[in-house]
């Protein structure tokens, strides 16, 4: 049982210019799950991709025993033969091909090159059961919700044989219910004998589901943490972890706020949307609600509940069909059919994929600054490059972005400064609401707390917030009143101070009367 | 983030541009030694001038619409089409030349809003549409010609492509005309620098050093004076390329400075972004496709006037070399990254490449290979140049 099935030693990975990680260690215990928990960029990735030869033997240094035989992969190819398998954050399924299809990828079961769909339904299949997804093989993988596809993901890498399961923020995207089957599913898998890897933001998981932890800072080993022998000494798991990534003692979560609550900034009635493409399916359903100057109002709901489609849809039509109901901005009603209307009325959404909806990621972070606003740096027509950059320099100081210039390209940023850039790019629109949709999400504990912050200054500012958030303890912590959302309906409200977890979820999944 | 990473970022975004610049000057140096100088010499430069610059043209509007994600096959056909329009008004139907010319931008405006329509408003993939541009607008170039071609143009519509501003001060073996615009040009291009440099300290930005700036603006002035010198030894200074320095200013100053500009990389980049950001995607592709309808009518007209006849298969293949000019000049496949510049820097990278070896005499079947294999090269470099730039930490 105590034999490493895995050993990493002094792996020392440099890129030009930067040392991604500095002399890791990382020992995996055969038929453990093996948190890895670190900010962003503190190297996790990286150190992930020298274990499955994404980055090939060569390029860094320092040695790998898997099953104590030193190894030295040159591609994924060959991480995967001996059976480490990596499941990204990012599913790597193709959405147009069923299930089994999709199982057996580039691992089809074939004879002289033809393929047995038989023998290949029927072992998806069996897969499939093991994994817990009651679904028929030759369903497209594109009609799965993310939850399912993590299934899938799984049952493809139990195809390979997997030896060692390495999984990248399984449940970045996942409701409570689906997170809790997945972690489960790892649970089973563990005393079945395979040794899992799991690298996730989410503590109280961890906490939860891992054997033992490795912490990793700044691209080195902090400490790896036995988490039976922590409980034992009666240590909170969470804390402890915490300590380590950001290297202090996290005595608030959530920081402080005066409370100064003004007149009515916003509101909308009785608001209807119907699905893009089913068109008598009803995506919110008659949601009425408002927010005041200086105040954070929470919106909860569990996944698929309509948080976003409500969201998107006031900013401008951006989601849905047939949408009905009233926006007020100062108690007159306001058009926003377009993001242009809705930018004006003074509006800002800011979505919950930044890196799908909020940025250019090709482009600098002058240029992501300015994008919503550009007007604002180009009053007659044409821009006035040197304005530009002032602009976004304040930004990059007020904000506390951590770039080497404005000029940096946004893709090479961590998770919470690229979340900075997008806050930055909706404040420089001047509004007057502010949608934050998870503003938090894929975000480390430390860049965490400093959007909390931001939302808070901008809240005493007099700026009305909406925050739409996954994570009640979030919700908790920054609103001052929180509206519940269950399938498309606003099922109740609560000042934060009568509300707590038990009775949001009671709302949360309050079903139709 | 250290020093030395920045210095490389810098360097590496900066590659992209400056080494089309650097494989520019490579070329030109290297066709003047194989051909003995002749590739510089007065006459031929005027020739180069002349025969590229159509393709130029094209190349200016084909970078936008690669850079905001599309693509546009049909600008070869589009120009047989406005050649051909213009021919029968003013040739069959003996109206004024700048009727012909009118009657060719009205077309090129006619077909861009066909294209943007179905591009812009129903959304349908640019590279079908244009295929199917393609085809249309080639057979209705033949069927406005009868399938015949039209010829001559009047001597006014000749002179768009052929005419010099030649004489207009005479002069002791050379056009001192021609020196003056290019003396004004250089004095402009220095004034412009130092504003602009003035304007950068003004608001406390970094600028480079003095004596490197004045090296710099030097060099520029004199590649510029050396080339109008060679122009003013020939036949003067060509019509067309006051035309070409106008569209390059103009179409420079649009993509670089405006918010119009602005939008089409922000669409290039990330087309959800921009929506969400208040970027209204269907009038800014229904405007590119219409710009490139019009800069394709103005090539049409330059094509005719300088073959002095419009043919039902004129312009053939043009949309390809638009295309290679623009992603040699270091436009991104996938949108987003591309400069007016650097399309014509590649246009003329291929300019020089076919004139030089037609000087030397190879034969056109070779010339279509080292043609192919310099195209692949450069988006070879590009991609090669992007992954070494997307390091991860």
């Amino acid at each position: 049982m105590n034999e490493n099935i895995l050993e990493m030693r002094s792996i020392t990975k440099k890129f030009p210019g930067v040392v991604a990680l500095q002399d890791v260690n990382l020992q995996v215990r055969r038929g453990e799950i093996h948190a890895v928990c670190g900010e962003n960029g503190a190297g996790k990735s990286t150190l992930m991709k020298v274990l499955s030869g994404v980055h090939p033997a060569g390029t860094y240094e320092g040695e790998i025993h898997f099953e104590s035989k030193h190894v030295s992969f040159s591609s994924l190819n060959d991480s995967e033969a001996l059976g480490i398998v990596i499941i990204h954050q990012e599913l790597a399924l193709v959405p147009h091909l069923s299930v089994a299809e999709n199982i057996f990828l580039g691992n089809e079961k074939s004879r002289a090159g033809i393929i047995n769909w038989h023998e290949v339904n029927l072992a998806a299949a069996a897969l499939l059961d093991k994994v817990g997804l009651r679904e028929n093989p030759v369903t497209p993988v594109g009609h799965l919700g993310v939850g399912k596809q993590q299934l899938v993901e799984i049952a493809k890498a139990l195809s390979k044989n997997v030896k060692l399961l390495i999984l990248d923020e399984p449940t970045a995207a996942l409701n409570d219910e689906d997170s809790a089957h997945l972690l489960g599913l790892i649970r089973d898998l563990r005393d079945e004998g395979v040794t899992c890897i799991i690298i996730s933001h989410k503590l109280g998981e961890i906490a939860a589901v891992a054997d033992s932890t490795t912490v990793i800072r700044d691209g080195g080993t902090v400490e790896t943490i036995d988490m039976a022998e922590a409980t034992r000494n009666g240590e909170d798991l969470t804390r402890r972890i915490i300590r380590g990534m950001v290297g202090r003692d996290m005595e608030n979560m959530y920081p402080d706020r005066d409370v100064t609550i003004g007149e009515e900034v916003f509101r909308v009635e009785d608001w209807h949307v119907n699905h893009p493409t089913q068109r008598d399916r009803k995506v919110v359903d008659g949601a009425s609600l408002n927010v005041r100057a200086g105040e954070v109002v929470g919106i909860a709901g569990l996944m698929g509940a309509g948080r976003t489609e409500l969201a998107m849809s006031v900013f401008g039509k951006s989601y849905g069909r047939d949408i009905s109901g009233t926006v007020y901005m100062h108690k007159k009603p306001v058009k926003v059919d377009s993001v242009a209307d809705a930018i004006k009325a003074g509006i800002a959404y800011v979505s919950e994929d930044r890196k799908r909806y909020g940025l250019n990621l090709i482009d600098d972070i002058r240029r992501n600054v300015t994008a919503a606003a550009l007007k604002r740096v180009a009053p007659r027509g044409w821009i006035n490059g040197n304005e530009e950059i002032a602009v976004a320099e304040r930004y990059r100081s007020s904000m506390n972005i951590k770039a080497p210039t404005v000029m940096s390209v946004i893709g090479k940023l961590s998770g919470g400064n690229q979340q900075k850039v997008v806050l930055s790019k909706w404040l420089y629109t001047e509004p007057e609401l502010l949608i934050l949709d998870e503003p938090t999400r894929g975000i480390d504990v430390g860049a965490k707390y400093e959007i909390y912050s931001i939302i808070n200054k901008l809240a005493a500012s007099g700026k009305a917030i909406i925050m739409i958030s996954s994570e009640l303890p979030e919700v908790l912590g920054m609103c001052d009143r929180v509206y519940a959302l269950s399938a498309g309906r606003i099922t109740g409200q609560l000042p934060v101070e009568d509300a707590t977890q038990e009775r949001l979820m009671e709302l949360m999944t309050r079903e139709k009367d | 983030m250290t020093g030395t990473s920045n210095l490389i970022e810098l360097l590496t975004r900066n590659l992209r541009q400056s080494g089309i610049y650097i494989a520019f000057v490579f070329i030109v140096l290297l066709f003047t030694v194989l051909t003995g100088g002749t590739l510089l010499s007065p006459g031929n430069i005027t020739n180069l001038v002349l025969q590229y610059s159509y393709i130029l043209i094209l190349a200016i509007g084909m970078v936008m619409i690669i850079v905001a994600g599309h693509i546009d096959l049909s600008v070869g056909s589009v120009v047989a089409l406005t050649g051909g329009v213009a021919a029968v008004v003013v040739i069959r139907e003996g109206m004024p030349w700048w009727v012909g010319i009118i009657a060719a931008l009205l077309t090129g405006v006619l077909v861009g809003i066909w294209q943007g329509f179905w591009v812009a408003i129903v959304g349908i993939p640019a590279f079908i549409v244009t295929l199917a541009g393609m085809l249309i607008f080639r057979g209705l170039a033949m069927q406005v010609l009868d399938n015949v071609s039209l010829s001559p143009f009047p001597n006014e519509y000749r002179q768009i492509a052929g005419g010099f501003s030649n004489g207009l001060l005479g002069g002791p073996g050379y056009d001192i005309f021609t020196l003056l615009i290019f003396a004004l040009a250089s004095v402009g291009f220095a004034v412009q620098q130092w504003r602009a440099r003035m304007r950068k300290l003004e608001y406390k930005q970094p600028v480079e050093a003095l004596w490197l700036f004045a090296i710099r603006v030097l060099a520029v002035v004199a590649v510029i004076m050396a080339f109008g010198w060679q122009l003013a030894n020939s036949r003067g200074m060509p019509y067309v390329l006051v035309l070409l320095a106008a569209l390059v200013l103009i179409y420079g100053f649009v993509t670089q400075r405006t918010v119009f500009g602005r939008h089409i990389y922000a669409m290039g980049g990330n087309l959800d972004a921009a929506k969400l950001s208040g970027v209204k995607t269907k009038r800014v592709n229904f405007l590119l496709f219409v710009n490139m309808g019009v800069l394709a009518a103005v090539a049409g007209i330059v094509y005719s006037a300088r073959s002095n006849s419009a043919q039902p298969a004129a312009g053939n293949m043009f949309e390809l070399d638009a295309i290679a000019a623009a992603f040699i000049g270091g436009a991104a496949v996938t949108g987003g990254v591309g400069k007016v510049q650097g399309a014509i820097i590649g246009g003329l990278i291929m300019a020089v490449m076919s004139n030089g070896m037609q000087i030397l005499g190879i034969d056109q079947s070779t010339q279509n290979v080292v043609r192919g294999v310099v195209l692949v090269l450069a988006v070879a470099f590009d991609v090669w140049s992007k992954k070494r730039s997307s390091v991860s930490a």
